[in-house]
């Protein structure tokens, strides 16, 4: 029996639009060229943030998707037993320090602004914040302490959603490329051709992430998703409490906003449960080339050590790269695709997808059904222009997927 | 010359053959691209030439190895990552003990970077193998040799291959008594391959130098046996050892006990990836492919040595020589073909397939894991962790495997499990497994966070040699 809806990509959100989409009852089927969760996915963080977005529609995005994710898992739990859920959910609350005096009115008029949207963003002083993160650098001028901002384990959240899928019935096969889809009479979405055959279908959703565009140019439908690279360093493993939330340098915000190709990079350190400490994040924009820069690399750690001066003396042992997918108005893409009836997006999450995905999964999912979304989903639709109209695609984008993860050459 | 070159000095900068390691196939690279009239930098791990095969006594005030005027050898020094310029690749490293604080960077760029970085010991997982006293055999003869450090009184080796035979023989130089070397292929089978047979010839010679020894000291050589578990509280005390079927499934009824207080393992080898990996270098079956002239895939990079294929040390030199005259090519020199290194690489190159055909790794080991045998020692993950992460989340993907297992994710990086999980993974999955994947190291050995953020301008001004910079 053919499935209601293909879902293209096992990355985080196509597991959250498939789990979503099975908990409505329809039959789903995940298709991933890959291994489950391993391109965009497996190279994040886990970030689930609310204080890096300024008001409009992605905060809104965000807080719902903080407020479902908690929910989402424990539900997930109670279906699939502890084990199979865990996801190393961790509401650990973000800190964001300002280090020069300039950069203190900017960070209070953001936490200002948002505290309006209703996120709780604390000003605390730098002694409280000193208090908060004992290995704090001396020079903190400003902090602000958001206690929502929340980590989990992409990989294992992705598939513990994907296991979800499968319990319910539906099905998911990695190693499966999706090469175009198949029109039927109504020139509709009637199937999808793979590099093991094709298989009917009533509507397919395009959750590729930063290869979403060279997936939609070969359904026929372009839309401009970009790829925008970004390195993390990982530590050896440190006592417990050395870091002990998300710490961000007050120069983060600027950075996610911006559309600038050359490279940026904003400290974002923390640790995970396994003791090791992550240092993110640098946005470059190279298209898919994966050459590592010793430069990025560098940049990172020099601002890490501002931060978090006990660090200089602990040894990196491995960077990771991968690639995050946006769009030029730097916001996602969900919804129908006007131009073809049954082809659906959901992708251009850029660096948030992990925390987007649970209420970009439910958005996608109201829409489809034509239930009530809780958010308003029109600053997402396909066809806004800045996602439509000028649909110009990179060569780096349209030509076959060249490089997987890590950059690494497509076998 | 570009902005990036700015401050660099002269003789860092795109005008020197740079050569990555210090055993059979470096040394031999850096003398023969001296020898064509180029400058060289010899770059390497150990205190002393020479890398795994002649490793030399660190203890001794002599250096066994001279290398010709024209090559800058740098001792005890680690390239943590690469990247690609125009025109070649910066080769960034780091000089002085590893665990001390105070170590020097520096950059390279080099039109002509030869990969020798060798290879490291194979160890496959067996139920007490964390115990201290269980070594990797290159490890057991590295301390022998190095430093005269016996690993235990009375040794007992296993694994597969004819570089037992060279350890057992150290061993015995240090006054240990070799318990038994258990060989768990059937080295009969090099009768079946007279082609590899005669190819070695020089290298039989050697081996049956080896074998005499052991024969006089009277340590027994079993064929088909293995180790099946090591015990013992604080350390090993004992092993069981077993009889093999041809596939390396057990004999029923073999099992036997053996006092020992240490065993040493040693499972052929895997090479050492992660340069070039990084270089983007193509690899086939888990080696480098390399053409006649030791070139890779990748414009300026060599390789040479275990890196394209396991064939000891007579064909490491042959490849490090052939690859040293192609550099040297690269930096306008004129050499003559080194015909007698090519002769001895097409000669060796038949051993070393003969070699891989007689000591395969036969998948029968797998039935011996138990659910609690650890696989990655660093983040002590167990077989049954390993095996339900790939049942029940479908993880095997590169990265995705990892951060789901942990497996690969601790100090070593996956050198010691990351071939044995992709192994486990394959049989899993049924999809081959990506050993590849635990080379790809942007980072390729640990460096403090504080030497990385170190400015390149502070070890790229001009003068006599890069400046010591303040931990």
């Amino acid at each position: 029996m053919s499935p209601d809806v293909v879902v293209v990509g096992a990355g985080i959100i196509g597991a959250a639009c498939a789990e979503a989409l099975s908990a409505a009852g329809l039959r789903v089927t995940v298709l991933e060229r890959g291994a489950l969760a391993s391109g965009t996915t497996a190279a994040g963080e886990g970030n689930v943030l609310v204080s890096d977005k300024a008001p409009g529609p992605e905060l809104d995005l965000a807080r719902a998707s903080r407020r479902r994710w908690p929910r989402l898992l424990a539900a997930l739990r109670e279906e699939l037993g502890p084990r199979a859920a865990e996801t190393e959910w961790d509401p650990k609350g973000g800190l964001v320090v300002a280090t020069t005096a300039e950069a203190v009115a900017p960070l209070a008029e953001f936490a200002a602004a948002q505290r309006t949207a209703g996120v709780r963003a604390d000003r605390i002083d730098p002694a409280r914040a000193r208090d908060l993160e004992p290995h704090l650098t001396r020079q903190v001028t400003a902090a602000v302490h958001y206690p929502e901002d929340a980590q989990l384990q992409p990989v294992l959240a992705a598939t513990t959603l994907l296991a979800a899928v499968r319990a319910r019935g539906g099905e998911v096969r990695a190693g499966t490329t999706v090469t175009g889809v198949v029109r039927d009479a109504g020139d509709r979405v009637g199937g999808v051709r793979t590099d093991r055959g094709s298989l009917a279908c009533g509507a397919v959703v395009n959750c590729c992430g930063p290869w979403a565009g060279s997936f939609a140019a070969a359904a026929g439908a372009p839309v401009t998703v970009l790829p925008r690279r970004g390195m993390i360093l990982v530590t050896a493993p440190l006592p417990p409490d050395t870091v002990r939330r998300k710490v961000y340098d007050a120069d983060y915000v600027g950075a996610v906003a911006s559309g600038d190709a050359e490279l940026q990079t904003s400290t974002v350190v923390e640790s995970t449960r396994a003791g090791t400490v992550l240092i993110g994040s640098s946005r470059e924009r190279v298209g898919f080339d994966g050459t590592v820069r010793v430069e990025v690399l560098r940049e990172l750690a020099r601002k890490a050590v501002a931060l978090f001066p006990v660090l200089a003396d602990v040894p990196v042992m491995r960077a990771y790269g991968g690639f995050r997918p946006y769009a030029p108005d730097h916001l996602p893409v969900i919804g129908a695709d006007p131009r073809l009836p049954g082809l659906w997006h959901a992708t251009g999450h850029e660096g948030a997808g992990i925390g987007l995905a649970a209420a970009t999964g439910r958005l996608l999912a109201d829409l489809f059904t034509g239930a009530a979304p809780e958010l308003d989903p029109a600053p997402f639709r396909p066809d806004r222009p800045a996602v439509m109209s000028q649909a110009v695609i990179s060569p780096a984008v349209i030509s076959p997927a060249v490089t997987g993860p890590d950059g690494e050459t497509a076998a | 010359m570009s902005r990036a070159h700015r401050g660099a000095e002269p003789r860092d900068a795109m005008s020197r053959v740079v050569v990555v390691g210090g055993g059979p196939a470096g040394m031999a690279a850096a003398r023969a691209a001296a020898k064509a009239g180029v400058d060289v930098v010899l770059i390497d791990a150990g205190a002393k030439l020479g890398g795994q095969y002649h490793r030399q006594d660190s203890r001794a005030g002599t250096e066994r190895f001279g290398l010709p005027p024209g090559v800058e050898h740098l001792a005890e020094s680690v390239v943590w990552a690469l990247e690609p310029v125009p025109g070649g690749h910066r080769v960034h490293l780091r000089t002085g003990p590893a665990d001390a604080p105070g170590r020097t960077g520096r950059s390279i760029d080099t039109p002509a970077l030869v990969l020798a970085t060798g290879a490291y010991d194979q160890v496959l997982p067996f139920p007490g193998w964390e115990l201290p006293g269980v070594y990797t055999a290159g490890a057991a003869q590295a301390l022998a040799k190095g430093q005269g450090v016996r690993v235990g009184e009375r040794v007992l080796l296993a694994g597969t291959g004819p570089f037992l035979l060279p350890v057992a023989r150290s061993l015995l130089a240090v006054g240990a008594e070799v318990a038994a070397v258990l060989e768990a292929g059937n080295p009969a089978r090099w009768l079946a391959r007279p082609a590899g047979l005669l190819a070695g010839a020089g290298k039989l010679g050697e081996l049956a130098g080896h074998t005499a020894a052991l024969a006089r000291h009277r340590v027994p050589y079993r064929t088909r046996s293995a180790v099946v578990a090591a015990h013992g509280t604080d350390r090993v005390e004992a092993v069981t050892t077993t009889r093999l079927r041809p596939d390396w499934t057990e004999v029923p009824g073999s099992r036997r006990r053996l006092d020992v207080d240490a065993v040493c393992i040693g499972y052929g080898f895997t090479p050492q990836l992660e340069l070039a990996v990084a270089a983007g270098c193509a690899l086939d079956g888990g080696f480098v492919t390399v053409d006649s002239a030791q070139q890779t895939s990748v414009p300026g990079v060599l390789a040479a040595g275990e890196l394209t294929g396991i064939g000891g040390a007579e064909l490491a030199a042959a490849e490090g020589e052939v690859a040293g005259a192609s550099a040297a090519r690269r930096l306008g020199a004129r050499p003559a073909p080194p015909v007698r290194a090519l002769r001895a690489v097409r000669r060796g190159r038949r051993f070393a397939a003969a070699l891989a055909a007689a000591h395969p790794v036969r998948a029968g080991w797998h039935g011996r894991l138990r659910e609690d045998t650890l696989i990655c020692r660093c983040e002590e993950v167990r077989y049954g962790e390993l095996r339900d992460a790939v049942r029940e989340r479908e993880a095997y993907g590169g990265r995705a495997l990892k951060l789901v297992t942990r497996a690969g994710l601790g100090l070593c990086q996956g050198r010691i499990c990351g071939r044995v999980v992709a192994e486990l993974t394959g049989e899993l999955t049924g999809e081959p497994g990506q050993s590849a994947a635990f080379a790809r190291r942007p980072i390729a050995a640990p460096i403090r966070l504080g030497e990385l953020a170190e400015s390149p301008s502070a070890h790229r001004e001009p003068g006599a040699g890069p400046p010591r910079v303040a931990e």
